[in-house]
């Protein structure tokens, strides 16, 4: 006979509990199961009777096993008399459940315990140190009563709690210990479990740990402090939990991470795995070099269900994934920049931008008759169309697709008064967005058209009238964009500087310094231009102040070589 | 007409669907729910006339009503099919999709459908969303035939990855999606017409419920609930849609002309007159399927916290 005794809490898949209870019982260690209560008693007597055949095995007395509640525990005390008092060779007593599995030969287990015969592997943290629990409940798990079902009177619980609150309502420790808690799936050495069954005070203890709440994981966490030896805090069961506290279950598809894990035991196991069952319930070769658990590969994927449940991808909205406005944790899922200004200033300067970047360069990807995307494309990434009904249907979700479908290639577009503007306001609050602004500069492709006075005159004054309103925008306080504006004359003054922290911040290394600058359209007469409007009783200023005759402020005349930037 | 509901278990999962004319559809349709796990199935068959009716009727797991009635009337079949969900699927799992839609979910590849519900009751969650994901061959859409038995998404493989709109509903709660490829080349000047998106085909079912519109929103509204406003992402799938197989053409001209579809057909109408002159719904930027990592990676669906 082994000198590890198994106890079995089952109250469900009782054919894969009897798989279980014969394995472990195949390999000399005494087994105890505990039934729920609630489980019938034609069910019950028919397991039973599966199992009458294994002369160390034996059922002890049933409890009501409700969740969270005093049942478990009282379960797990007498199944432990029982496995103590039948069992004298057993010197480690495993408490398992019906959907554990072992995952490596149990004489692996056995040795391991052997060479830690005074080692007790139990999860005891104190309640301060760790922010494990879920729900907000952890010191006050102790210090409040609860008599009442969490499962069935949700509300009544809810309100208990709160009523014992406001009245600072506090229960005492016994005998001043500290609480501990922990994994409820524990391994105690004989000494230990037999010190906190027949402790004198235990009746103490169980009546105060009776109005626990769950104290499955923590009546024998704390108690156990008071009698160990050696504890090692950490269980030797694999069991994770998610973020509402339940645990996550383990599939087919899990085998090699289990296998690799080199854990003893695992929980839960779904019932219908098969395969789990069949390839770890099969006698196997131990380990040339019994290992230590390593369950680090399993942990981050479990982490990572986690984060992705209750963080999610920014940027991402999607049909089980559209939160309220302030919890998108990022609005869009990548930097992107917008310019304005910029293409009414200088001749090309798309295919300039997109050389000196190395980022997708778009046109006005919100003017008015179709998106413009780069490279004059009628639909780009995630088969996004160019029909502006279809942006303007839902421009939001036209962007944040547009930077989601693009994801690790930076966006640029061009923006400016005469576009959609429905989107100012998300863009200037968006801290993924980078937004330069030449204010003004609209009026060269104006000063450049072949158009009648009158019509420049409107389409002038209500130009200037969209972008002073946007720049408001910018200006917000609540903006969380990164953003520059300069007017036009300022900019003029010394483009390629301007320019070059813009390309700068969006972070693309080349190997080749910028070697050209971008050409810019011809000024000449410009201010003789703004002057007319001004004439017309139309004053333009957000372009900054032009000379009206001779040269532009500060700016040579138009060179025959381009700048060089150093 | 075939009554097999005498075999269901207490814990069995069911799958509801009507039909007219799918006879060429249903055998690849009855073996993909086969093979993910779903025990019985209900068919409401409006009035086939291309043999679907016996097909039905020789199937041990499936359970035949007929009606001649108007689909229209019926609210496109879904009062026929709430009735029959009251009264027998009352504390099961229920599917509620069309022959050409396949259900995908997280794991589908290795875990099979009652995976999926038992996480689900043991996370107390009663329903679970699936985008429909309109899937088009490449080429002309009458180019290649189907052949019954064969999986339509060896014709139809390819899908719009990342044109979808949403919007809230604040009467029902629920989300309305539209976009993919159907606003794309049939609604591009009026996408507010474009066919609705969002569904929830899987539900715990209780007989209190019902379905308000197809199987886009639910009563009461806390089932439309499937999707976090927090900035997680709950877990979810997607409905691959095989309409656009070359038997599309001519079902679009019949359905016309019966006028039984939503909004006085509009969405027929605006096929009709689309397919004739290009019926290609395919572009560059189209993305071939490949399996449901891959809808979760483009961020499709989501393992949500099932890992």
């Amino acid at each position: 006979m082994s000198s590890m005794g198994v106890i079995m809490l089952v109250h469900t898949a009782f054919g894969r509990a009897e798989q279980l209870a014969r394995h472990w019982s195949a390999a000399g260690c005494p087994v105890v199961i505990h039934v729920d209560k609630a489980v019938p008693k034609k069910t019950f007597n028919a397991f039973k009777l599966a199992l009458a055949d294994l002369d160390n095995l034996h059922f002890s007395k049933r409890h009501r096993c409700e969740w969270g509640t005093w049942g478990i525990v009282a379960a797990t005390q007498d199944a432990s008399e029982l496995m103590l008092e039948r069992f004298p060779e057993v010197r480690h007593v495993y408490l398992a459940s019906g959907s554990c599995l072992p995952l490596r030969p149990v004489q692996e287990l056995v040795d391991y315990l052997e060479e830690r015969p005074n080692t007790d592997f139990i999860e005891s943290a104190t309640t301060s140190d760790v922010p494990w629990t879920v729900g907000g409940l952890d010191e006050e798990r102790f210090t409040l009563r609860f008599p009442f079902s969490w499962k069935r009177h949700r509300k009544l619980f809810d309100r208990y709690v709160a009523l014992q609150r406001r009245l600072r309502f506090k229960r005492k420790m016994p005998n001043g210990i500290v609480p501990h808690m922990g994994s409820q799936w524990w391994c105690l050495t004989r000494q230990t479990l037999s010190g906190i069954l027949e402790d004198p005070e235990r009746k103490r203890y169980d009546r105060f740990f009776k109005r626990v709440w769950i104290p499955d994981e923590s009546y024998f966490q704390t108690l156990a402090r008071q009698r160990a030896q050696v504890i090692e805090s950490r269980s030797l069961t694999l069991s994770k939990f998610d973020f509402q506290g339940k645990p996550h279950i383990f599939y087919d598809d899990h085998l090699q991470l289990l296998k690799r894990s080199d854990c003893f035991v695992a929980r839960k196991i779904w019932p219908y795995a098969n395969r789990l069952y069949d390839v770890f319930l099969s006698a196997r070769e131990g380990a040339a070099n019994p290992t230590e658990p390593n369950p680090g590969k399993i942990d981050r994927i479990f982490a990572k269900a986690v984060d992705r449940r209750t963080r999610g991808r920014a940027g991402l909205y999607m049909h089980s994934r559209f939160p309220n406005h302030g919890w998108e944790n990022g609005t869009t899922s990548g930097q992107y920049s917008v310019l304005q200004g910029f293409s009414d200033l200088f001749e090309d300067f798309e295919s300039w931008f997109a050389k000196a970047t190395g980022a997708n360069v778009h046109g006005h990807l919100f003017a008015a008759d179709r998106v413009e995307y780069a490279k004059d494309q009628s639909v780009i990434n995630g088969a996004l169309s160019d029909s502006a009904e279809i942006r303007d249907y839902n421009p939001r979700a036209f962007l944040t697709s547009l930077i989601w479908n693009t994801r690790g290639e930076r966006q640029c577009f061009q923006f400016g008064p005469a576009d959609n503007q429905e989107l100012g306001w998300f863009i200037a609050q968006d801290p993924n967005a980078q937004i330069s602004v030449i204010s003004g500069a609209w009026a060269v492709p104006l000063f450049r058209s072949n158009r009648n006075f009158h019509e420049l005159r409107k389409e002038a004054a209500k130009l200037q009238r969209i972008e002073s309103e946007f720049l408001d925008v910018l200006r917000s306080p609540h903006a969380k964009a990164r953003i520059r504006i300069w007017t036009m004359a300022d900019f003029i003054e010394n483009p390629m500087e301007h320019m070059q922290t813009i390309i700068d911040e969006i972070g693309f290394k080349s190997l080749r310094r910028l070697a050209e600058a971008p050409k810019m359209n011809d000024l000449t007469g410009f201010g003789q231009f703004l002057q007319n409007l001004k004439n017309e009783g139309m004053h333009p200023y957000l372009m900054g102040d032009f000379p009206v005759v001779g040269n532009l402020t500060g700016q040579p005349q138009p060179s025959p070589k381009p700048y060089l930037v150093r | 007409m075939s009554d097999n509901t005498a075999k269901i278990g207490s814990e069995d999962i069911l799958l509801f669907s009507t039909q007219r004319n799918e006879r060429i559809r249903l055998p690849y349709f009855l073996k993909y729910y086969r093979e993910i796990g779903v025990d019985h199935f209900f068919i409401v068959d409006n009035d086939s006339d291309d043999g679907a009716l016996e097909y039905l009727m020789e199937q041990p797991d499936v359970s035949v009503w007929h009606t001649a009635r108007s689909y229209k009337r019926s609210r496109f079949g879904v009062d026929w099919l709430n009735w029959l969900q009251m009264k027998y699927a009352h504390e099961h799992w229920c599917l509620v999709v069309d022959p050409d839609e396949f259900f995908i979910y997280p794991f589908c590849d290795t875990r099979p459908v009652r995976a999926l519900t038992d996480w689900l009751d043991a996370s107390s969650i009663k329903s679970f969303s699936a985008m429909l994901l309109d899937m088009y061959p490449k080429g002309r859409i009458d180019a290649q035939p189907y052949r019954e038995g064969q999986n339509p998404l060896e014709i139809t493989s390819w899908f719009d990855s990342g044109n979808y709109m949403i919007e809230k509903n604040g009467k029902f709660g629920n989300l309305w999606i539209q976009g993919g490829p159907r606003a794309r080349t049939f609604f591009k000047e009026k996408p507010g017409k474009a066919p609705a998106l969002n569904k929830i085909p899987l539900v715990k079912w209780d007989r209190r419920y019902a379905y308000v519109s197809s199987t886009h929103m639910l009563l009461p509204r806390g089932l439309n609930l499937v999707y976090d406003e927090w900035g997680g992402e709950k877990a979810s799938g997607v409905l691959l849609h095989t309409k656009f197989l070359d038997t599309f053409t001519a079902k679009a001209a019949e359905e016309l002309e019966r006028g039984q579809h939503y909004a006085a057909s509009v969405e027929y109408k605006a096929y009709a007159d689309t397919l004739k002159d290009d019926p290609d719904l395919w572009c560059k930027w189209s993305e071939k399927y490949i399996n449901w990592r891959q809808l979760e990676i483009l961020g499709l669906m989501s393992k949500g916290n099932w890992a």
